[in-house]
């Protein structure tokens, strides 16, 4: 007879943990810094935008004297609740050109930051229902490819060969007449895009503050000299504003008045399918869009919900019209089940364009009014954002999107590339 | 679904109504007297207020009529309604 040791005994088949074969979640990829009393560079909101403007300033610019201060936790806003598609194919040239810096930048992201984003360029489908939106479609494949952007039009078949569970039938409330082919656009994982420029951010030594919320500022003349946090009184020799939909509040501290209205966006998912959808579609005039996301669920979204709101949610009947259309457009769809839903608040502008650059006080630059779809911009407005910061003058990319263009009369109008397409 | 008084019908279902932003815009006195930044702040620019905002609102499924309401942006709960002609109520 041998007697085991206890140390050696066989632990029985039946107590072993489900998955205890999986690998261990990996430690925190970025330090939760407690913050310093001042920084040469203070970015207020720690999003996308910040984070992303955060790892530019350390990597192009050497600059890594810097706090990002979040009054919640990292990339808790509109970078964990957005429908992640990217794309270019915005009709002006101003647009166009910070648009596809950005996409060029996604394109090699996964390289820069080291960790994988899940960028997948399965293209998007922006279908036209009525002839003036054919028109307007071919419009903008036009201009796309005099900017050097890849865009196509495509006939109803050659939608149907792309998509195939779009209802591309004649014989319905309004038929699909073609659409407008990017193949280069596509969807990535927010939130590892979010970490991953978090963890080169604090790899680079810049400090990424939570729970530190941004309730005033200190001022001399022209000059902001620092912030009033929840967690006491920070100095700063330039402040950059990443608050995305809650930026009025702190430009009403400022005394600057910024033409955006803060909107709830609405969104959902439906449970985990098949892969069924192998693309993105866009419908402005049937208001939704679609993808299905890499774990298999339905992603959709639509328009913003109609007032002004802070509360990160919205009104249920947004989201049936949105299930309505989708299953207009995509009848196999009818018997999936809704899920989740859920909002984020959205800056918009009256053209429908973001609004970067100088604000009255020489030291503190502003970053807003990218509305319902400002993720595909990340890595655009965060290189071309710090490199603003660093030079002290607008990059040209963002130089049309100043403030005082609402003064001049030099709008951007992408109303009709922006409006329910994010 | 959020029911929304109009002062002339009632509590209606929030879909019989749409949104017209900001209240108390006046059109300006002179318009051709204004400077451009003047002009721009009246066309482009409205408070965006987190908390209590007075706006207005139209009955378009009922009565099609215009009427303000004082609304928290943060709970989106109405505190008043009053009619157009109503000056703006003081509120604490
Ligand atoms: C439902 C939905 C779907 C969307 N779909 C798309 C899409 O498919 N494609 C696309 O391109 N875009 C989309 N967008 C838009 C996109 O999410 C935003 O334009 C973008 O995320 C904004 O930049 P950000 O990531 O920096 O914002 P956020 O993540 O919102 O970051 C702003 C941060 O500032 C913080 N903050 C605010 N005030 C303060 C303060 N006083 N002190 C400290 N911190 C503060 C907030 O807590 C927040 O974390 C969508 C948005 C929503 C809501
Ligand atoms: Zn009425």
């Amino acid at each position: 007879m041998t007697v085991q040791s206890p140390s050696t005994a066989r632990t029985p088949r039946t107590t072993r943990t489900p998955g205890a074969d999986l690998p261990d979640q990996p430690d925190s990829l970025w330090r939760s810094a407690e913050p310093r009393r001042s920084y040469d560079v203070v970015i207020v909101g720690g999003g996308g935008h910040g984070l992303a403007t955060a790892h530019y300033l350390a990597k192009d610019h050497g600059i890594t004297d810097v706090a990002v201060l979040e009054k919640g936790w990292l990339a808790g806003g509109n970078m964990a609740r957005n429908t992640t598609i990217i794309r270019s194919n915005y009709l002006w040239d101003e647009s166009s050109a910070i648009y596809e810096h950005a996409l060029q930048l996604w394109e090699g992201l996964e390289e820069d930051l080291g960790y994988p984003i899940l960028f997948s360029q399965r293209g998007v489908l922006n279908l036209a229902h009525t002839l003036q939106d054919v028109r307007d479609s071919v419009r903008r494949v036009e201009a796309n490819r005099l900017n050097g952007v890849d865009a196509e039009w495509l006939e109803p078949d050659e939608v149907r060969k792309v998509c195939p569970v779009v209802n591309t039938s004649a014989d319905i409330r309004y038929p699909v007449l073609g659409a407008t082919y990017q193949p280069r656009a596509g969807i990535a994982k927010h939130d590892h895009v979010a970490w991953g420029f978090a963890r080169r951010a604090d790899q680079a030594g810049i400090d990424l503050v939570q729970d530190c919320e941004v309730t005033g500022f200190a001022s001399d003349g022209d000059r902001v000299t620092g912030v009033h946090t929840t967690r006491g009184t920070i100095a700063a020799g330039t402040v950059a504003l990443c608050a995305a939909g809650s930026t009025s509040v702190l430009t009403d501290m400022l005394g600057i008045r910024v033409p955006i209205q803060s909107h709830p966006l609405q969104a959902l998912v439906s449970e985990l399918l098949e892969p069924v959808h192998p693309t993105v579609v866009m419908s402005n005039a049937v208001h939704v869009y679609v993808s299905q996301a890499h774990k298999g669920e339905l992603v959709m979204g639509a328009g913003v919900d109609s007032y002004n709101g802070y509360g990160q949610r919205g009104a249920f009947h947004v989201i049936e019209r949105q299930m309505a259309a989708a299953v207009e457009l995509f009848p196999v769809f009818a018997r999936a089940h809704l899920l989740r839903t859920w909002a984020g608040i959205v800056d918009t502008s009256p053209d429908a364009s973001p609004i970067v650059g100088r604000t009255p006080y020489e030291n503190v630059w502003l970053n807003c009014g990218w509305g319902t779809g400002g993720f595909k911009a990340t890595p655009g407005i965060g290189s071309a954002l710090a490199h603003t910061i660093a030079s002290g003058e607008p990059h040209p990319l963002v130089a049309p999107f100043s403030l005082d263009r609402f003064v001049s009369g030099a709008l951007v109008d992408e109303h009709g590339a922006a409006a329910v397409a994010h | 679904m959020q029911l929304i008084a109009c002062p002339w019908c009632g509590p209606r279902e929030e879909v019989e109504f749409s949104y017209g932003g900001q209240a108390h815009v006046p059109y300006p006195d002179s318009p051709a007297e204004l400077s451009d930044e003047e002009w721009a702040h009246y066309v482009f620019f409205r408070d965006n207020p987190r908390g209590r905002f007075a706006e207005r609102w139209n009955h378009n499924a009922g009565c099609r009529r215009w009427f303000n309401a004082i609304r928290d942006t943060s709970t989106y709960r109405f505190e008043s309604v009053y009619r157009l002609d109503d000056p703006k109520p003081v509120t604490p």
